[in-house]
């Protein structure tokens, strides 16, 4: 990281932290916020945000390392999560995730080399009633075909 | 996604915004508890604890903090109800949590929304922010002096086992969702420690229309040990999938018949965790007493592949351990191991039943309800399909 983006991210976590308090009640919503800003929580930000808070970094990490919503390595743009609970399984992933796969070029777990895309299984969305599901980012697609999966991710480029 | 009419016995009935907590406020906190005991109404979470207690307990507490949480991680797969709650009748769930607030005396109330549910949190936002300016959120609620009470959203992360309420105020206070030992429950040992009340959304939405039409109406639906009626996801082979309000005590094959399923071979009562029910018993009833369910109903034709669901339900529950107690953490390892040996048709029965039993162990042995109820579907499926799980044939049963 160079030094101005260092200096630029402990700004960010410095307003962050003013944001929501200085308290260890706030670390998850940082963690949020951060990880939304930059799609993934970097060695350099765990730090700070251990400094700002006052604990230390392994507790950063520990519960980054917990939630499968935050992740210390960098991921894709854009993140394709494609619900693999039973209802959406019976109504038609595998072909969904079949497309996904071929169209992008990439297995599940993997980020395409332009770092548009991280493709990802997520469990259960609650859209049970209309699978399969999609979550792009922070948006669900019902009902979705393989045909419609990649009409969907042609729209996000 | 547009609001649509839905019709029902008691959570979609008419109720205007603030009514219940106008009648409310307008009585003695003792007098509304006894209204909502008198309702016999109980956690629609799926544990079924009733909630008058709950409260009376947090009521009872000597703390000038208290805290009202709204537990909204609904991650068990095949629920959806209370998306469709937050979506379409936020005014029931706010509303039940301000009546909440004034019964155990809480001034900070809290949403704990699921990190997959984002896309609501904006819409939430927004009606909070329009309830305070009707004054039935801030200072003074309704001009009832001294009646403070605000509400804040706190987003999850994609952890199913958050939705354990023990594991949900450890990720509120900024840890690991790890469960906690019980006791002290959060009742004395909540959030931070204050004595807290953790409530599904249901569970409060079913409150502003108890407190507007009182206990006695809430009782005429359902059973004697289930009274009223409750939200059921329905998802799997069936013509009408979505949310149903039925009264408690419905039976299974009535419920089939309203979601036009056929050719059922098996229902999934109460999700993941919950039990597998096959034909021949459809005619057990949903209640806490007898098929009990936080609302999932996932329903299997006669196409479906038993032990492939079973896969997939264990693979599930090995990603979403903690891993904090051993049972839990090795235990569904090796229960999903036992599905792999049977589909290379690798196994033995003795085998088999050395799992039932570990199973049975975990049911005991687990600190926390995921593991307590990951073996229910291991063990249930595997009892009532060995027919076709055993065939020798991966349990592909010639499909």
């Amino acid at each position: 990281m160079l030094v101005l983006e260092k200096n630029a991210m402990t700004e960010e976590i410095e307003l962050l932290v003013h944001k929501y308090g200085k308290l260890r009640s706030s670390l998850l919503p940082i963690l949020q916020d951060i990880q939304r800003k930059h799609n993934s929580i970097p060695d350099f930000a765990q730090q700070e945000v251990a400094r700002l808070l006052d604990i230390h970094p392994v507790e950063v990490f520990s519960v980054i390392s917990f939630y499968s919503f935050l992740n210390t390595e960098p991921k894709g743009k854009n993140i394709v999560r494609l619900c693999q609970t039973i209802t959406c399984d019976m109504a038609g992933k595998t072909g969904v995730a079949k497309a996904l796969e071929r169209e992008l070029g990439i297995k599940f777990g993997e980020t395409t080399k332009d770092n548009k895309f991280t493709l990802e299984y997520v469990n259960c969305l609650g859209m049970c009633d209309q699978g399969p599901a999609l979550l792009v980012n922070e948006r669900v697609y019902p009902k979705v075909t393989p045909e419609r999966a990649v009409q969907i991710i042609g729209e996000v480029k | 996604m547009e609001k649509k009419e839905r019709k029902g016995a008691v959570l979609f009935s008419a109720y205007k915004r603030g009514d219940g907590i106008k009648k409310v406020l307008a009585k003695s906190r003792e007098d509304v508890l006894l209204d909502i005991r008198e309702s016999k109404l109980k956690g629609r979470g799926g544990a079924g604890f009733p909630t008058a207690t709950k409260w009376m307990m947090v009521a009872a507490a000597n703390s000038e903090t208290k805290y009202i949480i709204c537990n909204a991680d609904e991650g068990e797969p095949g629920t959806f109800k209370d998306r469709v709650l937050l979506l379409e009748y936020p005014e029931l769930v706010f509303d039940g949590m301000v009546i909440a607030a004034y019964i155990i005396g809480a001034k900070n109330g809290i949403v704990y929304l699921r990190g997959e549910y984002e896309y609501l949190k904006k819409s939430l936002e927004d009606y909070l922010e329009s309830m305070r300016k009707d004054n039935l959120l801030g200072q003074n609620i309704l001009s009832k002096k001294g009646f403070d009470f605000d509400i804040t959203i706190r987003m999850g992360s994609g952890a199913y086992v958050c939705g354990e309420e023990t594991a949900l105020i450890e990720s509120l206070e900024g840890s690991r969702g790890e469960a906690r030992n019980r006791p002290p429950f959060p009742v004395t040992t909540g959030y931070m420690g204050h004595p807290t009340t953790v409530n599904n959304v249901e569970t409060l939405a079913s409150i502003p229309h108890i407190v507007s039409k009182g206990g006695e109406w809430f009782k005429k639906n359902g059973t004697d040990k289930s009274t009223g009626s409750k939200l059921f996801s329905v998802s799997g082979d069936c013509r009408k999938p979505g949310v149903y309000e039925l009264p408690w005590g419905t039976k299974i094959s009535d419920l089939l018949k309203i979601v036009e399923a056929e050719d059922s071979k098996a229902v999934q009562v109460g999700g993941a965790s919950g039990f597998c029910i096959p034909k021949s018993q459809f005619n057990r009833t949903l209640a806490y007493e007898d098929a009990a369910t936080g609302g999932s109903i996932i329903i299997f034709n006669e196409s479906r592949n038993m032990l492939h669901i079973l896969k997939n339900f264990m693979e599930f529950f090995v990603e979403e351990s903690c891993g904090q107690c051993t049972p839990c953490r090795i235990g569904n390892v090796k229960l999903l191991e036992g599905i792999r040996m049977i589909e290379k048709g690798e196994y033995t029965f003795n085998y088999m039943n050395q799992l039932k039993d570990l199973g049975r162990t975990m049911q005991v042995a687990s600190k926390c309800g995921l593991g307590q109820s990951s073996p229910n579907s291991f063990i249930s499926i595997l009892e009532n399909f060995k027919d076709e799980i055993f065939n020798g044939n991966g349990g592909n049963n010639g499909k």
